[in-house]
């Protein structure tokens, strides 16, 4: 496990560049979870199994965040706009045009990447940081979500409803309700974007972002070429993103502005994250299980509440209090998430 | 006096011009030429001077609004260091805090600053005890996570509470008020009035006062400022409780013209973020010229481009000023 923490130039002393070893060995633990994950939708009763999906969904987002925000040290507030891009592409070359939503979700990931590129090239030649470039990729995310909003070719707030096919399709990514085929294409998505993130932080191109992250002019006075780095860091961030929004879209059958483009979207990307540990290769992972699993102990408590808190029957919004109370605990307490406080004990 | 001194002392006046630099009135002639030609593409576009004069009122009028929510947000900025996502939030707490006593005593809803100003005040200084305070070295992203997270809390907490059913604050006496052909609803005046007043009042607070003085001198250099004797800790609760306030305020002075929900802060958030960029971080009387400007910039826009699209508008803006100008319009680098 490297020793990456998301501090600026003030952690640079911590971080050692990671032996060839740990990549392996990561893999590995990978393969097992993976191994571990496919019997998973046979054993659980539906109920479990669409939230394993949702678990997947959150992790691929938080992945892709993770990669941008975490090992890039560029805090984004705009991820909804990758999410978004993904699932609007390939839900409108499938309801236009019938295009299946592999092809769409490779265009999706296009998209999106070019997106990042086109936003990441500005706002590093005018040199925006910390909570300026923050703020500049949520206003990026806004816009895009009012752009669509108000274009007719991408149904305005009314969004695309997926056509349902008579047949269960791999091509088509269709499977009858409940099938667990879902989960285990979610499951494939889910660990290739792990496995990218692992290689890619090991590899000579994420040393060289580690390395920018922790001290910009350092590495670009070494000759580290400092703006492809960063580019090629936004592009992966966001096409991974991408692909969650076209399986999400896919999967739900919907999306509409809100849903793609939303605020919301760009907080869903940033917690798993932020309690799992930012920066770390496992966090992500532990994060997106815990939310995904708190989304569910929340609606079944909103659906029978027990006495005392009978006055949430029907109410929305416990969900996203228990992550909010979540977030700023993990944040007070455990400033490195769960994964990297682990870490950090483990190493003393 | 020594030379090294003397010459420290004349600096700023002798520093080389620079480049790109047009100057305080240059600036303001680029913003007032800009504005021009956006007025005559608007009058064009629309074809009625009257629509137009209009929504140049209305803008005018709604600016003062955000100036005054922007203003707290920018001093919570440019003396902590803070970007608080939670300031919306903060907002909507207000107005539901509002609209409560309106609907609990029937009191008049302008009455109800008396109550949001000082509840806000005291929840400010918690929220910047509890949850922000001595985290030691804590750095930007961790502070901009705490209040991301504060916000989604409120906002969902309201929501649980109240429910998402719009709510309305109503004025037991509004009267339309016609200003040249344009007319103007009362509550969006008084709104503007006591807007214009409280930011006057804290820039005197923050000019005239000694306290204004310790929290400039906070604001400029924090380890100087505990050197002579300044407690820097509580001029940073004070100032994030005057900020929330400063919200408190404007809620209780813009619930009649809006309708209530748990997200209603998200929009002015957005708005008041961009604001404070256009006026410069930190800078109080920047954030209301900025308030104004982006109050005609989202009327404009939706002369352009019709209802759905004021925010696009004043996002463009908000790019074009993080990018070409992060210091702000009139800004320098702190307040």
């Amino acid at each position: 496990m490297s020793t990456i923490t998301i501090a600026g130039p003030a952690g640079a002393e911590k971080v050692k560049a990671p032996p060839l070893r740990p990549q392996n060995r990561q893999l590995a633990i990978l393969a097992v979870l993976v191994l571990v994950a496919i019997p998973l939708p046979l054993v659980l009763p539906p109920a479990q199994g669409a939230v394993a999906v949702r678990i997947l969904i959150f992790l691929l987002m938080a992945v892709g965040w993770n990669i941008m925000s975490g090992f890039g040290g560029m805090f984004s507030f705009g991820h909804a706009a990758y999410f978004g891009l993904g699932a609007y592409t390939s839900a409108y070359l499938l309801v236009k045009h019938n295009v299946s939503p592999w092809i769409g979700m490779v265009a999706g990931m296009a998209a999106a990447a070019a997106a990042a590129v086109l936003i990441g090239y500005f706002s590093f030649r005018y040199k925006l940081q910390g909570a300026y470039f923050a703020l500049a990729t949520f206003a990026f995310a806004e816009m895009l979500r009012l752009v669509v909003t108000s274009s007719a070719f991408a149904n305005k707030a009314v969004g695309f409803t997926v056509p349902l096919i008579p047949d269960s399709s791999l091509w088509m990514l269709q499977f009858e309700a409940d099938s667990p085929a879902y989960f285990w294409v979610a499951l494939v998505l889910a660990g290739a974007a792990v496995a990218i993130s692992i290689v890619f932080l090991h590899s000579r191109a994420g040393k060289y972002v580690t390395a920018i992250r922790d001290d910009e002019l350092a590495a670009a006075s070494l000759g580290t070429p400092v703006m492809r780095h960063k580019l090629m860091t936004v592009a992966l961030s966001a096409a991974i993103t991408a692909v969650a929004g076209t399986f999400y879209t896919q999967y739900y059958l919907f999306v509409n502005p809100e849903l793609g483009f939303g605020s919301a979207v760009s907080i869903q990307a940033i917690v798993p994250v932020v309690i799992g540990g930012i920066g770390t290769i496992w966090g992500p992972v532990v994060g997106a299980i815990i939310v995904g699993s708190l989304t569910d102990v929340t609606a079944t408590l909103l659906r029978t509440p027990p006495e005392f808190l009978g006055f949430l029957q029907g109410r929305s919004g416990l969900d996203v209090v228990l992550y909010a109370v979540l977030l700023i605990l993990i944040v007070r307490l455990l400033p490195k998430g769960i994964v990297g406080t682990i870490a950090a004990r483990w190493r003393r | 006096m020594s030379e090294t001194a003397q010459r420290a002392a004349l600096a700023p006046e002798v520093s080389p011009p620079q480049k790109k630099d047009r100057g305080f009135l240059g600036r303001a002639g680029v913003v007032g030429g800009v504005l021009v030609v956006a007025i005559v593409v608007a009058l064009l576009q629309s074809g009625s001077g009257l629509v137009v004069w209009q929504s140049v009122v209305t803008g005018l009028l709604t600016g003062g609004l955000y100036g005054l929510i922007a203003m707290g947000l920018t001093l919570i900025f440019g003396v902590l260091d803070i970007v608080n996502f939670a300031h919306g939030a903060l907002l909507a707490v207000a107005m539901f805090i509002s609209f409560g006593m309106v609907q609990a005593t029937g009191m008049h809803p302008y009455l109800s600053l008396v109550i949001a100003i000082p509840v806000l005040f005291l929840i400010g200084a918690a929220v910047h005890r509890g949850l922000l305070s001595g985290t030691g070295g804590s750095s930007l992203e961790n502070q901009l996570l705490i209040t991301l997270g504060l916000s989604l809390l409120l906002e969902n907490g309201l929501l649980m509470l109240f429910g998402a059913e719009p709510k309305t604050i109503a004025l037991p006496s509004d009267f339309q008020f016609p200003l040249l052909g344009a007319v103007v609803a009362g509550s969006r005046l008084y709104a503007f009035l006591g807007a214009i007043l409280l930011g006057a009042l804290l820039y005197w607070l923050l000019r005239r006062t000694r306290l204004g003085t310790a929290i400039r001198a906070v604001a400029a250099h924090g380890p100087g400022a505990e050197l002579v004797g300044i407690n820097v800790r509580r001029i940073h609760t004070l100032t994030f409780a005057i900020g929330t306030a400063c919200a408190g305020a404007a809620a209780a002075l813009a619930g009649p013209l809006v309708t209530v929900t748990p997200t209603l802060g998200e929009q002015f958030n957005i708005t008041a973020f961009v604001v404070v960029v256009l006026g410069g971080m930190g800078n109080v009387v920047g954030a209301l010229v900025g308030g104004l400007l982006i109050g005609l910039v989202e009327q404009l826009t939706t002369i352009y481009l019709g209802g759905q699209s004021s925010l696009l508008g004043v996002f463009v803006v908000f790019i074009l000023v993080l990018f070409l100008r992060p210091q702000g319009l009139f800004g320098r680098r702190s307040a």
